[in-house]
Order: structure tokens, then C-alpha cells, then sequence
């Protein structure tokens, strides 16, 4: 298969190094004498590599801690502890000046067209705005130029410099997303939910661009989704995660066709695939339970909360491969023994110990 | 247009009883400031019981406005119903006094939204809101409206509900709430159910929960199911026909199996080319070009003509009407043959 050869030798050498990132938020009690009750623990000790123009993308579903990651590696949230290294230096411990010169180099596009935008201020102004912090980029005299210049590789009209927000439709604001994170030349783009809020027909309008644009201009991106065929699409690398904490990591190919993690599985299994024949052959699977061959998973209950986070695996309360052990001793990402050195697409860092490749609807 | 052209949604003969509910050539405006917005321009489409019927398009094409005039909650003004039908079970419900809508809604037809904090009250227990149909509607006691709540909670797999029956919205998930709007359409057992995005906001695997327990549920009885969308993946998954909306017409209809292997409209073949597929990793996505319409400015002919690939000249004059596909086929389009063909 191509995409695997693709993705075992990832585009460059690591430009962001992620390790045992934490950020716990302060749950409180009291008006005057704020008392501390307890922690959610947003993100609980996450470890990942960037490397150099690839695309990594992030899964998992609400309230895991997907945007909390993005804004930790953007410094907009200090981390309770853990390090984010940006081309070897440790950026969570930087303030003032050093802080601001990385983070010319590290953009983030957000979510919500209709609302990350000033509706207040000109697409000029709005794409322009980095300049004011970072005038070195971009003197003075040349802004409307560099502005206008954005605007045309985003595949917008240079001369709509000087509308407001509401006179664009929702993809056409995310291009201005998008213009405004390029507007300092970024190394990297963090891009969280970039395409979820638009429409089906516009969503494919607006990665295609991301594409063109990482290829131009050597781009690495962390792309945070949920829709997980757009991840597969886009990333090389995908990392899947649950409750604070990274399950699974690896190519697209490993994570889609070879998961080896029960969370994965159940993920990937639950996701409606547009083709109503894959019901049928389904629907043959299904019945035998979570353990079957293949079929849909239907997960039982719901994600604990994260202040009061399960022990050990925290996964265990909804897996159905859970042992005394899962309780007891929390499984740590790594490339399972079982699969050390086999050198199959099952080689990949999966935080379970009882790991094992399911057969997929595909592979039958 | 022909009778024949607006029956062609509709069921083939062979399964020729009434249908449950049949939308007729109906037509929904809104008198805004800005001027008249046309969201429903001429809608046909029909369900049977015991049958699910998904009703996909993107953002704003109308959808839940036509959802709506059949639940009879337009907001009227700013809406009207210039034109039109809504035959339920063979009688006109635009024709009827208030006083018999209000005695089908919730009896006979149910809704669910998409939004389920929004859609329960926030300061009264859950119990006490599904007891609230039985006590209403049924005249039961208070004690046995709330064993009823209970079995319905049951029956959505709400885990402790006898235990959880006095908790209030807020303490549920997402995916539980979203299951005691269900528990609540389903309470006085419905002959038709119109579920309005009902896995929108939920996560993947909560939304696999949910779309599997009414699945189930409509497997038990002979209900009726209208299933609003914009996920190709769900409709594939549970629907047995499909109606595409584009600008407030049914654009295409057909069986479900159908429209997927071989679409006949442009705009269902766009939306289905642009699902991203493993095997065309690494190139571009197939994208449909331009916007969605402005309501307020539809374009001349067929609404579509700006985005196709393969507008004529007639399409920017003349708008099309739904030919007749094949047994229980329709397409909206002058191309239609063209469209199947290549
Ligand atoms: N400022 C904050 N104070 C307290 N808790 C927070 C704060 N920000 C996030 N959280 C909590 O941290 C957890 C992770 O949130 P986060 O927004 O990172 O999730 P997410 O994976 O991005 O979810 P979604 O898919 O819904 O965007 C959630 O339980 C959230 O409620
Ligand atoms: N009360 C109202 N007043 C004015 N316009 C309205 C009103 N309700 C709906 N509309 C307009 O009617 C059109 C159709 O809306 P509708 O809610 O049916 O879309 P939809 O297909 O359900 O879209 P979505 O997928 O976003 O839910 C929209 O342009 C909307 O702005
Ligand atoms: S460690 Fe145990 S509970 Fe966790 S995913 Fe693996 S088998 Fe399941
Ligand atoms: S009628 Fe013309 S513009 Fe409309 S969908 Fe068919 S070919 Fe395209
Ligand atoms: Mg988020
Ligand atoms: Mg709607």
C-alpha cells in the first residue's frame, strides 16, 4: 500500500517534540477563600512528535482534551507541567520577547468561522493585525499589499480588503482564518476544527486549499478534527485521543486499517461509512457483540469526567477487554510488545495492555 | 409542471396504500426586512409506515422549515404557506381546525430536536417532563405517570432509572439527554416520528448508541420515521429512501441504495464525489464550486446553475421539474439521463 510506505518515513526531522504535557484546571470552592476542590484534568501527560512539513492529525471525542493540546502549544494556556520543545528549546518556560519571536512561527486557525473573527473590524485589519505585534514582518507602507497579497492565495478577492466578517460566508471566513495565520509566515499551523462548522460542500473547498498551501510554503500542521475520513484524508500521522490522554498513535494507515487499541476500534467502527452496503455486511457482524470479528461496536455508558478521572486505564470503565489489571496499572504508549520488531502495521505506540489487531469490514 | 412530474417521488404502485404523511408541492415564505425569503419552493415527499425516510441537504436549504409545517410550529409571521399540502394519513392537516392539529402533535406525530438541553426545561426534573405527557394527555395519576417515565427510560437505556428519574437535565450527558428526548417522542407512541438532526451534537460514539436504539425501537412497531440530515454516512446507514433538499425543492429522491451506486441529480453525484476517499489519498478532494444560495436572490432556472458542471443554457431559463427516474425515483434536473449515464 502507498500511503503506508508514505508515512513510515516521516517528511523531516522533528520541529515539535511534545512530552508528558499537563494541564490540570483548578476546580474551586468558595467566594471570598477560594478553597481548591479538585482538578480537571484537561490534558494528563501527552508525548508526540512534529516533524517538519507533515500533517499530524488529532481525534477523539468532545471534552478530551483536543483544543486544551492546541492551546498549550500555543502558549495560550501555561501547562501545569511537561515540555514543549520548539526546534530544541523548551517554549512552556518562555515569557516577554523569546516568547514572541516562537510565536511568530506557531499559528493557530480556530473552530468557529462565525465567531473567532472581530465582527468589527475590516478583513483587512483582521488579517493585518499580526503585523502590529510583529512589524518586522511586514513595514508600515507595505501592509495593504502584503494584505491584499494574502488574500489572493487564499483564493479571495484582493479588493475585499475592506468588508466586514458578516459580508462573507462561513468557508470564505475561514479562508480569512486561514490568510491571518499565514499573514507572519508560520512554520506551523495548529488547526483546530477547521472545516467542521462548513457545510459538506464547502468543507472539501477549504482542506483542498490547506493542501495546496502546505505544499507551497512547506507548512507543518496539527489538524484537530473530528470527522475522522477528512483526518484520514489530510494527515500522515494520526493520534487518537481519550479522556487526557493519548491512546493510539501512528500512520493513517496504521490507525485506520491496524488499530490495536479497543478504543480506536470502537471509534473507527462506529463512524457511518456513506455506502449503504457496508450496512448489510455490517449488519452481519454486528450481533455477536463487542468482541466479534468485525461489526459495529456499540460502546456502553458515557466518558467519565475528567475531574474525577478512572484508575489506571482510562479507558477500562467502557472497554470490554478490561482485566484486574487495567485498574490497576496505568498502560503506557509504546509500541506493544507483542508487536515489537514484527515489523507489521500493527508495530505502532498503542496505551493498552492487551493490544491486538481486530479484523476490520475491509480486510474481510 | 405534470401530475406525473410531481408524483414521482412518490411510492410505486406495487406498495400503493395511502402513504402515512405525503407532502404536496408545498410552499414556505418568510417577510423578512430584506425582503420575501422563499425557503420551501414546491417540497414532495412522502413516508410509509414503518419506513424511514432521510431528508439530506446542506445548511439553510429547508429542511427544518418543512419539518416544521408539518409539526405545525412555523412561526407564522414572519412564515406563511403560500401553497401546498400536508396529508397525513389521507387528510389535510393545513385544512384542519387548530384545536385537531394540537390533538395529532405528540400523539400521532412526535419530534425531536437537535439540540436536547435547549428543548427541556432546565428547572424541572426529567421524570416530572416525560409524566407530563402521560398526566396531560392520558389523564394518568401522578403515580403512575411517573412509573411510565421510568419504563420509558428504561426502554432508552437510561442506566438506574428509577434512580434517576427526579435528576434534572443538567445532570445527564449530551447522549443522555438527547435519549429522554426520544423517551418523550416515543411516550404516546407516535404513528410518525421526525427527528430533526438528532445526532448532530453528539460524539461518534454516542451518536452509534443513539441512532441504534431508534433504529431498534422502529424495528418493535410500524412506526414512521423522518430523518433530517446532512451526514451521507448516517443516511446510508438507516435510511430506506432519500430526499435531497437544494433552495428549498426536493432536488432528488430515491431509494437509498440507489442514490448512492447512481446518482441522478448533479448536485447528490458532487456531494457524494466529495467524501474523501482512502483509495484517492494524496489528491485533491473533489469540491463543488462556489456557495450555497442566498434565499433572497435564488438564481433564475434551476437554483443549482451557478455550482453544476454541466448547466446549459436552459438552466439558467427554465427551473426543472422532478422527472420520473423509475419506480419511486425523481430528479430535478434537465440532465438528468445525462447525469445517470456517465
Ligand atoms: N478554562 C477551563 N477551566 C476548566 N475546565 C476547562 C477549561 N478549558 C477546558 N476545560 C475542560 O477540559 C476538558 C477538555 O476540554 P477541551 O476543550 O480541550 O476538549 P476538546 O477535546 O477540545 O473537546 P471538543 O471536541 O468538544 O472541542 C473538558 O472537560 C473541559 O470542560
Ligand atoms: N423564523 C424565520 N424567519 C425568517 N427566516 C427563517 C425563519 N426560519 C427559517 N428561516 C430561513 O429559512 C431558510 C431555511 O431554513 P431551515 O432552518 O429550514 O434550514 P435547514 O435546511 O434546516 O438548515 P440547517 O441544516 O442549517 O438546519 C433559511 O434561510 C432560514 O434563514
Ligand atoms: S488497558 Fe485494559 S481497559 Fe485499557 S484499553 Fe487495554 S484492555 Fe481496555
Ligand atoms: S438542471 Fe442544469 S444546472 Fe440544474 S442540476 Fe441539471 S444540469 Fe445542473
Ligand atoms: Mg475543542
Ligand atoms: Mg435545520
Amino acid at each position: 500500500m502507498t500511503d503506508t510506505v508514505k508515512g513510515a518515513a516521516p517528511a523531516g526531522e522533528p520541529i515539535l517534540q511534545v512530552r508528558n504535557l499537563v494541564k490540570h484546571f483548578p476546580l474551586t470552592r468558595g467566594i471570598v477563600f477560594q478553597k481548591q476542590v479538585g482538578a480537571v484534568k484537561a490534558v494528563d501527560g501527552i508525548s508526540f512528535d512534529l516533524h517538519r512539513g507533515e500533517t499530524l492529525g488529532i481525534v477523539g471525542e468532545s471534552g478530551c482534551g483536543k483544543s486544551t493540546v492546541a492551546k498549550l502549544l500555543m502558549n495560550l494556556e501555561r501547562a501545569t507541567s511537561g515540555e514543549v520543545f520548539y526546534k530544541g528549546e523548551d517554549i512552556t518556560r518562555l515569557s516577554g520577547r523569546a516568547l514572541k519571536a516562537v510565536r511568530r512561527n506557531i499559528q493557530m486557525v480556530f473552530q468557529d468561522p462565525y465567531t473567532s473573527l472581530n465582527p468589527r473590524m475590516t478583513v483587512g485589519d483582521i488579517i493585518g493585525e499580526p503585523f502590529d505585534i510583529h512589524p518586522e514582518v511586514a513595514p508600515k507602507g507595505d501592509r495593504r499589499k502584503r494584505v491584499q497579497e494574502l488574500l489572493d492565495v487564499v483564493g479571495l478577492n484582493p479588493e475585499y480588503v475592506n468588508r466586514y466578517p458578516h459580508q462573507f460566508s462561513g468557508g470564505q471566513r475561514q479562508r480569512i482564518g486561514i490568510a491571518r495565520g499565514l499573514a507572519l509566515n508560520p512554520e506551523i499551523i495548529i488547526c483546530d476544527e477547521p472545516v467542521s462548522a462548513l457545510d459538506v460542500s464547502v468543507q472539501a473547498q477549504v482542506v483542498n486549499l490547506m493542501e495546496k498551501l502546505q505544499d507551497e510554503f512547506g507548512l507543518s500542521y496539527i489538524f484537530i478534527a473530528h470527522d475522522l475520513s477528512i483526518v484520514r484524508h489530510i494527515s500522515d500521522r494520526v493520534g487518537v485521543m481519550y479522556l487526557g490522554r493519548m491512546a493510539e498513535i501512528g500512520t493513517d494507515a496504521e490507525i485506520y486499517e491496524h488499530p490495536t487499541h479497543p478504543y480506536t476500534q470502537a471509534l473507527l467502527s462506529a463512524v457511518p461509512v456513506p455506502d449503504p452496503q457496508a450496512r448489510e455486511q455490517r449488519a452481519a457482524g454486528a450481533d455477536s457483540g463487542a468482541a466479534a470479528g468485525r461489526g459495529r461496536i456499540i460502546l456502553s455508558g458515557d466518558v467519565p469526567s475528567p475531574a474525577d478521572p478512572p484508575s489506571g486505564c482510562r479507558f477500562r470503565t467502557r472497554c470490554w477487554k478490561a482485566q484486574d489489571r487495567c485498574a490497576q496499572e496505568q498502560p503506557l504508549l509504546a509500541v506493544p510488545e507483542v508487536f515489537r520488531g514484527s515489523g507489521t502495521p500493527a508495530e505502532h505506540e498503542s496505551a493498552c495492555h492487551f493490544a491486538e489487531e481486530r479484523a476490520t469490514a475491509e480486510a474481510a | 409542471m405534470t401530475a406525473t412530474d410531481t408524483m414521482a417521488g412518490a411510492p410505486a404502485p406495487a406498495t400503493a396504500t395511502a402513504p402515512l404523511l405525503e407532502v404536496r408541492d408545498l410552499h414556505v415564505e418568510f417577510h423578512t426586512r430584506d425582503g420575501v425569503a422563499r425557503a420551501v419552493n414546491g417540497v414532495n415527499y412522502s413516508v410509509n409506515a414503518g419506513e424511514t425516510l432521510a431528508v439530506l441537504g446542506e445548511s439553510g436549504s429547508g429542511k427544518s422549515v418543512t419539518a416544521q409545517a408539518i409539526m405545525g410550529i412555523l412561526d407564522m409571521p414572519p412564515g406563511r404557506i403560500p401553497q401546498g399540502e400536508i396529508l397525513f394519513q389521507g387528510q389535510d392537516m393545513l385544512k384542519m381546525s387548530a384545536e385537531a392539529r394540537r390533538k395529532i402533535r405528540g400523539r400521532k406525530i412526535a419530534m425531536i430536536f437537535q439540540d436536547a438541553l435547549s428543548s427541556l426545561n432546565p428547572v424541572l426534573s426529567v421524570g416530572y417532563q416525560l409524566g407530563e405527557m402521560f398526566r396531560v394527555h392520558q389523564g394518568l395519576s401522578r403515580k403512575a405517570a411517573k412509573a411510565r417515565s421510568i419504563e420509558l427510560m428504561d426502554r432508552v437505556r437510561i442506566p438506574g432509572a428509577r434512580a434517576r428519574v427526579n435528576d434534572y437535565p443538567h445532570q445527564f450527558s449530551g447522549g443522555m439527554r438527547q435519549r429522554i428526548m426520544i423517551a418523550m417522542a416515543l411516550a404516546l407512541e407516535p404513528d410518525l416520528i421526525i427527528a430533526d438532526e438528532p445526532t448532530t451534537a453528539l460524539d461518534v460514539t454516542v451518536q452509534a448508541q443513539v441512532m441504534d436504539l431508534l433504529a431498534e425501537l422502529q424495528r418493535e412497531s410500524t412506526m414512521g420515521l423522518i430523518l433530517i440530515t446532512h451526514d451521507l454516512g448516517v443516511v446510508a446507514d438507516v435510511a430506506d429512501k432519500i430526499a435531497v433538499m437544494y433552495a428549498g425543492r426536493i432536488v432528488e429522491n430515491a431509494p437509498v441504495h440507489e442514490i448512492y451506486r447512481q446518482p441522478a441529480h448533479p448536485y447528490t453525484k458532487g456531494l457524494l464525489q466529495s467524501i474523501p476517499r482512502v483509495d484517492r489519498k494524496g489528491q485533491e478532494l473533489y469540491a463543488i464550486k462556489g456557495l450555497p444560495p442566498n434565499l433572497l436572490h435564488v438564481p433564475a432556472g434551476c437554483a443549482f446553475n451557478p455550482r453544476c458542471p454541466m448547466a446549459q443554457d436552459v438552466c439558467r431559463t427554465d427551473v426543472p421539474p422532478l422527472h420520473t427516474v423509475g419506480a419511486g425515483r425523481g430528479s430535478a434536473c434537465h440532465f438528468w439521463k445525462e447525469t445517470l449515464g456517465d
